[in-house]
Parts: structure tokens; sequence; C-alpha cells
């Protein structure tokens, strides 16, 4: 599935630049089949990794093939899978976004607050709605920085990454909340058919925003803002509106994360939840194909480089390897991958 | 000129602020303890202040200061200088890598550093055995963090010597040039002959090796090598950097501005203490993260203005 995704929201790209190629001269048809084979030979070699690495742990890993596994290696990689796509989309435009930590702090913050003090149905529901809101607040205000102010995103963003999670500390005086709401915490610990519903959400959400990349206007709209802004402003594409919602529905995103992350600690500490989500989203996004300059958006990309990166560590912890080596083995994928990516364009 | 006075004008409003308001905050004990304990922020902006003017970012900073710390906590044994060598030279090597696989290799900056972060986390946990590292109690290490020459903090002493040697290298060295140079335009400076390459591989081990020295203050000061301590202080750095009216975007850039910055940031957790020191509110320590967020807020946003008429002037000029 992933592999066609790939492919098929590629074939956006080198389509508009055919079109406006052709206006010109008309360009030799094959170019644009090299490429595209280059492209889909590229996306199969993340997918033949990830395959790489379940085969050598069905062979010398002990237990790997069971549904616990599974369960455990996939809840790992929710939350940052999550926030991920909403990376990959503010990447797509060619930005970036260093707050969704601080978003899900805020939003984590927030939910206990609500259904704690407010019983029954409607305090759950507002606890559903409200934080995910406030984060998307979050995201507004880090458009509205790029776009109106044109301020480098990097730096639009890092206001709320140091000053969001003070706000949610500051809400929160810093201390835990700890909670025992199994209704609200359903997100999270819930199964359908013996999978957690949180992995099923982050499979929905992969697909849905899949779609929204490769079939809607405003995907369309995404690609061509990040390719060439100014090219895609001057043809009629709302480029300031277009990144408003890229960064809305990152942080609106983050903010789920950050109801699923509480929901699975069944507490929320504003000083952790979410701390340095934003670098391990930024490395799926990388790993799984997506190009910080942007003009791309690999949604099933993302899943699956953050799947690479949480099954590496895996591995090596099974094999009794520390963690801390986990890391810089994880520094070396990320370089590579980047790397081999960089080489076959 | 224009650009710096919002940052200049907040600056001298806290320091007014706090010299009335707080009887002891122009004491000495204030101002050589300030001093010191933001000497190590000072030297990582100063090297991320480089970066920056080239066009590029390292996220790597405050991870290479926490592998620098405990590498100079383990080589304690042998000596002081040793250790202070030790662990400014595990700074520089983390930068020449980064210089090289950047330019070698041409991946984004952003990337390679994220990756060198992680990188230098896993080692100097790996090091440490992740936990902290106690500096050798027998050897005179501790002075580099503590002590004091001629009656100021040797670490403060480092940073200055350390910001006005890049004032000076940014101003009238070929280095500093060729930085400022490559930052604006990296393909004209190519096509000017310039060796762009080994500019990009210097302003990187210029970072390093601050980052490293940033470490080695930190094990001195503190007695024990951090391998989970530094965690968030590029992003200091960074904003200290464009507090100063560092554009990210490079080619322009200032290392007294830097300085600035890095004061401003140092002076809203300063001033909190005192504040809660009177008694009459108690603001917890979150809010410093609030209140250097929302000072960051307006520095850019009255940069962006500023930015937005010197455009308007640039577009009018030719017509």
């Amino acid at each position: 599935m992933a592999l066609k995704l790939h492919t098929e929201s590629l074939h956006t790209e080198p389509r508009l630049g055919e079109t406006a190629q052709q206006m010109t001269a008309a360009p030799p048809a094959s170019a644009a089949t090299t490429v595209r084979k280059w492209r889909h030979l590229a996306m199969q070699r993340e997918v033949i990794v990830l395959l790489a690495m379940v085969l050598f742990n069905l062979i010398f890993t002990p237990h790997f093939w069971s549904l616990q596994t599974f369960n455990v290696n996939m809840t790992q990689v929710v939350t940052i899978v999550i926030v991920g796509i909403g990376m990959t989309l503010v990447v797509a435009t060619g930005g970036i976004d260093l707050s969704v930590g601080a978003s899900m702090a805020i939003s984590g913050a927030l939910a206990p607050m609500l259904f704690l003090n407010i019983a029954g149905p409607g305090g759950i529901a507002l606890a559903f709605v409200l934080p995910v809101l406030a984060a998307a607040l979050c995201g507004v205000f880090n458009g509205l920085l790029v776009t109106r102010l044109s301020v480098q995103p990097i730096v639009a963003t890092l206001v709320l990454f140091i000053a969001g999670r003070g706000i949610a500390q500051v809400v929160t005086d810093g201390s835990l909340q700890a909670f025992n709401t199994p209704a609200f915490q359903w997100i999270a610990l819930g199964k359908v058919a013996g999978v957690p519903f949180q992995v099923l959400l982050m499979l929905a959400l992969v697909v849905l925003f899949a779609w929204v990349v490769r079939k809607t206007l405003f995907g369309q709209y995404l690609l061509i803002t990040g390719g060439n802004e100014k090219a895609a402003y001057l043809c009629g594409v709302p480029t300031a509106t277009v990144k408003l919602i890229a960064y809305t529905l990152c942080a609106a995103l983050a903010g789920l994360a950050g109801l699923i992350s509480i929901s699975v600690n069944s507490s929320s500490d504003a000083n952790v939840v979410g701390l340095g989500v934003e670098l391990d989203a930024i490395a799926a996004v990388a790993v799984g194909g997506t190009a910080l300059t942007g003009g791309k958006a690999y949604i099933g990309g993302t899943l699956i480089g953050a799947l690479i990166i949480q099954l590496l560590r895996y591995t090596l912890l099974a094999h009794g390897i520390p963690d801390a080596a986990a890391l810089v083995v994880k520094a070396g994928i990320i370089v590579a991958a980047v790397y081999v990516q960089r080489r076959s364009r | 000129m224009k650009k710096n006075l919002p940052i200049l004008l907040a600056l001298a409003a806290l320091v007014v602020f706090g010299l009335v308001r707080y009887e002891h905050f122009g004491s000495a004990y204030n101002i050589t303890s300030f001093w010191r304990y933001n000497s190590m922020f000072a030297l990582i902006s100063v090297g991320m202040a480089f970066v920056i003017i080239t066009g590029g970012i390292d996220l790597s900073v405050g991870t290479v200061a926490a592998l620098a710390s405990v590498v100079a906590a383990l080589t304690s044994v042998y000596g002081g200088w040793v250790a202070v060598l030790a662990g400014c030279g595990a700074g520089l090597a983390v930068g020449v890598l980064n210089g090289l696989i950047i330019t070698r290799l041409k991946i984004l900056p952003f990337i390679v550093t994220l990756a060198t972060s992680l990188g230098a986390h896993g080692v100097a946990l790996l090091l440490g055995k992740n936990d902290a590292v106690s500096i050798a109690a027998e050897s005179n290490f501790g002075n580099f963090g503590q002590g004091d020459l001629f009656g100021l903090p040797i670490p403060g002493i480092v940073a200055v010597v350390a910001a006005v040697a890049g004032w000076l290298a940014l101003r009238s060295t070929r280095f500093g040039r060729h930085s400022l140079a490559i930052g604006g335009s990296e393909e004209a400076a190519r096509l000017m002959g310039l060796n762009v390459d080994r500019t990009l591989v210097m302003a990187y081990a210029v970072s390093g090796l601050l980052a490293g020295m940033a470490g080695v203050i930190l094990a001195a000061q503190f007695g024990a090598g951090q391998p989970n301590e530094g965690v968030g202080w590029e992003l200091f750095a960074i904003s200290a950097v464009v507090l100063g009216g560092t554009l990210l975007t490079g080619g322009e850039g200032s290392i007294a501005m830097t300085i600035a910055g890095v004061l401003l940031l140092g002076l809203v957790f300063n001033l909190l203490n005192f504040e809660n020191g009177l008694g009459f509110i108690s603001l917890s320590a979150y809010w410093q993260s609030v209140i250097r967020g929302v000072f960051l807020l307006l520095v850019i946003v009255l940069q962006a203005r500023v930015l937005k008429q010197r455009e308007r002037k640039r577009v009018a000029a030719p017509a």
C-alpha cells in the first residue's frame, strides 16, 4: 500500500512539470518515465529494508512472531507517526515545525483538567475536543507567523517550542496529574480484535492523509506550494492559506498524539509529554523519503520510516545491545537513508 | 543598526528594571555568578552564530557539550589540562565530522546535525554508563569552572576571549569574510573561487570546539560529566542568535549582538529569581520559558517589520 502511495503522490509533480515544459518545448517523453522508475525503485528500497529487518528478526529473535510483539512495536510508534503525518504536511510546504512537542504537552495538560472536573460523558467529550482545538490554535499561531510576517519556519515555531511547554507547565503548576478514567483512556488502551485501538487510529489517519495528499485539491496545492512557492502563487494557488492549513493540521494531530500519550501513561506530566518528539518525527519523515526541501509528501513513507527506526531499536534491545548504542545506530541510519535518497534523485 | 534597536532597548530596560527594583541585582556576587553560569551559553551561541552566518544550522551543540563533559570528567584523573584538552577535542571531532558529512555527502545541515546530536548523546551515555561521571577528587580540574583569575570567574574569561576572538574573526579574517560570503550566496562564493567546503568545515569545527568547551565548563562547574544535560541547548543558542538579529538564511550576522541575545535570555531567569526572592509574588520557574518565548516573539515581529520596510525600499529604489 505504502509503495503505491509513494509512486502515486510522486506522479502529480512530474506531470505538472511536464505540462509546463510542453508549453515551451516538447520534452522527450522517456525522461519522465525513467525518473518515475527510479523513484519506484527508491521507494521499494525502504520497504525492502523494513521487510529485511522483519525477516532478520523472524530468524534470529525468539518469540518475534506474536501478536504481542506486533502490538508492542506498533504502540511505540503511534505518537511518532501521528505527529509525523502532520510534520510531513509541513515539510511538504518547505517548512518545519519544532513546536509539536509543546502542542502535545498543552493538549495533554488540558485534557485531565476537563475530564477530572466535569463529570459524565460531557466532560469526556470536551476532553477530546477542546485540547485538540487548543493545539490547533498553536498551529494557527505558527502558520500566521510564517505566512503573514514571513518568518522562517524554524524561528517561527521556535517561539512555541520554548513558550508552549512553559504554558502547559504554568497551567498545571508543573505537577503530575494522575487519573484512572477508562472511558477517556480507551483511545489508547482499548482493543479491537486484539489490536490496540490507537494502532488502528494511526493506520486510519495514515490512509486518510495519504488520500488527502493524493486526491484532494488541498493535496495538490500543498505539493505545488512546496515545489515552487512563487510559481504556485503566480498560478493562483492560495499559498498562504495552504501553509496555514498545513501548520494547523500538524499541531492538531500533535494534540491528538498528546491525548494518546497521557492515556497510555494514565498520567499527564507537562514536563515530559511529547519531549523530543519533534526530532523523532522529523527523523521518521526523512527516513521515509520526504525531502526536507519541500514539494514532496510521502505519508506512507513516514509510517515506514518510523517503523524502520523502531524495529531497529527493538532488534538491538532484543539482542542485548544497550539503548544508548541504538541511538548511535539511529544516527547512522538517518544519514545513510537521506544520502541514498539524494543519490537516487 | 535599526534592526538591532529593539533588543538593545529591551536589554537596557531589563538592566535598569533590575537595578531599580532589587537591592542586590548590581552586586558583585550576582554579576559574577550570572557571568559564570551563562558563559556556557555564550560559547555555544558564538559557535552557532558562525554556522548560521554560513546559512547552516547546528542542532548537535547541546549533546556535544554533554559528550565533552563526560569525556572531560573521565580524563580528569590524568590532570586538569588533559581533561580540558580532551573535552575540547571531543567537541572539535564531532564538529569536523558534521562539516565533512555536510560538504562531502551534500546532506542538509539540519539532518546531519540532528543525526550527530543523537549519536553524540548515545556515545555520552555509553561512556558514562547511563549516569553522571564525577570528576577525579584530587585533580585541579574543578577550578576551570569554579575558580577565579584576578577575581574574575575563569569560565567567564574563557567566554569573553572566545567572543572577542569570534568578533575579530568574523570582521577581519579570511575565514570570517568567506563565511559571510557563503551565507550570502554559496553559488556565487563558489564561482568567485572561494574554498567553500573548507570554510564550511571550519565553521562547524568552530561550533563543535566551542560546544566542547562549554561541556568542559559544565563538568568543571558541577563536578560531574552529565550525559543527559545539554538537551535543548541548541535551541537556546539559536534563539540567542536570532535575538541578535542574525538571519537564519545566512550572509549576515553579528557576534556582539549574539552575546546581547544570550544576556537577554539569561537576564529573564536572573530577574525571575530576584522577583521570587522579594516574596510579593511567587512565579514558578516555568514562567521563564514563557517569558523567553514572548521576548523571542516580540523581537521576531519587530524584525519582520524592519525587514519588510527594507524590502520595500529595495523594490522602490530602482524605480
